[in-house]
């Protein structure tokens, strides 16, 4: 039971804002002791699975190109091309971006859109452009919720798309765990079942992205 | 065979030029310690499988007392105006340029599947995502006649406003490791399958629901919750004691899990990372407006699982 203390750890840590790369290691160091683990042997295990985990950072690469486009004008020509786009408010912009981003994860296609690539040089300031026109000016607590809204909007159409997928990591989990228990089923079988979800995080995201474009809009009104 | 090697050798090489223009960049106070800190990164990337296991530990200490001893920002941002006038200037083909990387992902993951002994079929993607950036490189400096360390100088100021919050989602993983070999799992499945009302089928379920989103919530990943509540309550109780359909008992209770994701600073990839990546001045802003989402997404799932499962 004692091993529990490292997500003490974790929690008092994150709520008192210490650096969370100390907190992780604090709460690995907690958790190793609490389970009897020798000090080498801990770092040796966090460093084997810190090397395993190394794809996770790959991500990063994509920045120079990001940042030579920006260089370059992408978020201003980004601003320029929805200012001229009619009826293309922020709420129907992230909508659309939601129901693609769906549709490319439940096709298994996870990694072609996210934070680094799609959001950072082209969703965020497309929607912050939309906002900006349908608001007249946006203050900074509004300019910093659209950007928000814009990563929030990712990270739905990801987790509730992904699932449909035959293939995804968390059906091929749920399959091989059931196997344990003696309980047989195809992924397809799974994966069909992530549909009422998909359908609903659609419907509530949806309907809160209409009620941003409403706020907005009636920011406008003197 | 082109694998994943082949892309932490990019990465590295990315990181070590991340730290040599860092370097030079006399604007930031910190400019050696956060240069350390990514030619530490580029040594994982190119040499982390010859520093052995312990080697990767000490590795992974010194990227953090470099990152608790606080990393600087490089500046060399180009002016709005300048900005202003080349998107002017060079028009929608910045878009054309921004879309290569998603598109070669996209046609890379469906090509490379093919082509099974020229690319690591495992990860296509990811491979394929590295040859997108690279021709985007290529053909964003060739047409906008730019140096090739014009998007490497760019690449790291963005970089540094990122800052150690780049490595937070790989150092949550491994502090999974260390929870899976500690046990933490079956310590928590202990205590969750004693809190459970008895004899409630309704009880049961949103014992199921609530628990995968709170464990997630804790462990920032829905995979290490999964079997843990399944392994407490879902098999157990939902699927033995009242006859669910374990199709739809652990794929929507999986997916109420992933709820628990949108709420969880734990979840840094997701949550984190692009408030540091969108330069927002509230770390947790993602993360404030996804729980309108996710809390009825989450009372959603509990019910279908409910209305769906037991018929």
């Amino acid at each position: 039971m004692w091993v529990l203390l490292g997500i003490a750890v974790i929690v008092a840590g994150f709520v008192l804002r210490f650096n969370p790369l100390l907190v992780i290691l604090a709460s690995a160091v907690v958790t190793g002791i609490a389970a009897g683990l020798d000090p080498v042997v801990l770092l040796a295990a966090f460093g084997k699975a810190f090397n395993e985990a190394r794809y996770v950072s790959i991500i990063w690469i994509v920045l120079p190109v990001v940042g030579l486009l920006e260089a370059f004008g992408l978020q201003e020509r980004a601003r320029g091309l929805i200012g001229r786009m009619r009826g293309a408010t922020v709420g129907r912009f992230l909508t659309g971006y939601l129901l693609v981003r769906q549709g490319l994860a439940a096709v298994g296609l996870t990694s072609v859109a996210g934070h680094a690539q799609t959001v950072r040089p082209l969703v965020a300031p497309i929607a912050e452009a939309a906002a900006e026109r349908q608001a007249g000016d946006l203050d900074d607590a509004e300019r910093e919720k659209v950007k928000a809204m814009a990563a929030a909007t990712d990270n739905v159409g990801l987790f509730f798309g992904e699932d449909i997928f035959l293939a995804i990591g968390s059906i091929l989990l749920i399959k091989g765990l059931l196997e344990q228990y003696g309980i047989n089923l195809e992924p397809l079988q799974l994966s069909v079942w992530a549909i009422p979800t998909a359908i609903a995080a659609l419907l509530i995201h949806g309907f809160r992205l209409w009620r941003l474009d409403r706020r907005l809009n009636r920011a406008d009104r003197p | 065979m082109i694998t994943l090697h082949w892309v932490y050798a990019l990465a590295g090489a990315i990181f070590a030029a991340f730290a040599i223009l860092g370097v030079a960049d006399k604007s930031n106070k910190r400019a050696r310690r956060t240069a350390a800190f990514w030619a530490l990164l580029a040594l994982s990337m190119w040499a982390g499988d010859a520093l052995g296991d312990l080697g990767n530990g000490v590795l992974v200490l010194g990227l953090v007392g470099l990152a608790a001893s606080g990393l600087g920002r490089g500046s060399g941002a180009v002016a709005d105006a300048v900005r202003q006038e080349r998107a002017g200037r060079f028009g929608n083909g910045l878009f054309a340029i921004a879309l290569v990387i998603p598109v070669t992902a996209l046609v890379g993951t469906l090509l490379f599947k093919e082509m099974p002994g020229w690319v690591d079929g495992k990860q296509a993607t990811l491979i394929a995502l590295a040859l997108g950036v690279l021709i985007a490189l290529v053909m964003g400096c060739l047409w906008l006649r730019a140096s090739p360390v014009v998007p490497l100088q760019q690449g790291r100021r963005l970089m540094d406003q990122v800052g150690w919050a780049a490595i937070l989602p790989q150092m949550l993983a491994s502090l999974g490791a260390v929870f899976a070999l500690a046990g933490v799992g079956d310590a928590v499945g202990g205590l969750v399958s004693q809190a459970i009302p008895q004899g409630s089928l309704l009880g049961a379920v949103i014992a199921y629901g609530l628990g995968m989103a709170l464990f997630t919530i804790v462990m920032g990943n829905a995979f290490a919750a999964f079997p843990v509540m399944t392994a407490a309550i879902g098999v157990p109780l939902l699927i033995r004691t009242y006859h669910g359909d374990p199709a739809i008992v652990c794929a929507i209770g999986m997916l109420a899990g992933f709820c628990g994701t949108l709420l969880t600073p734990m979840a840094a990839n997701f949550n984190l990372v692009p408030a540091a990546l969108l330069e927002l001045k509230d770390k947790h802003g993602v993360i404030r407006q996804q729980v309108g989402t996710a809390l009825p997404l989450l009372a959603v799932n509990i019910a279908l699982i409910y209305w769906l499962a037991f018929p």
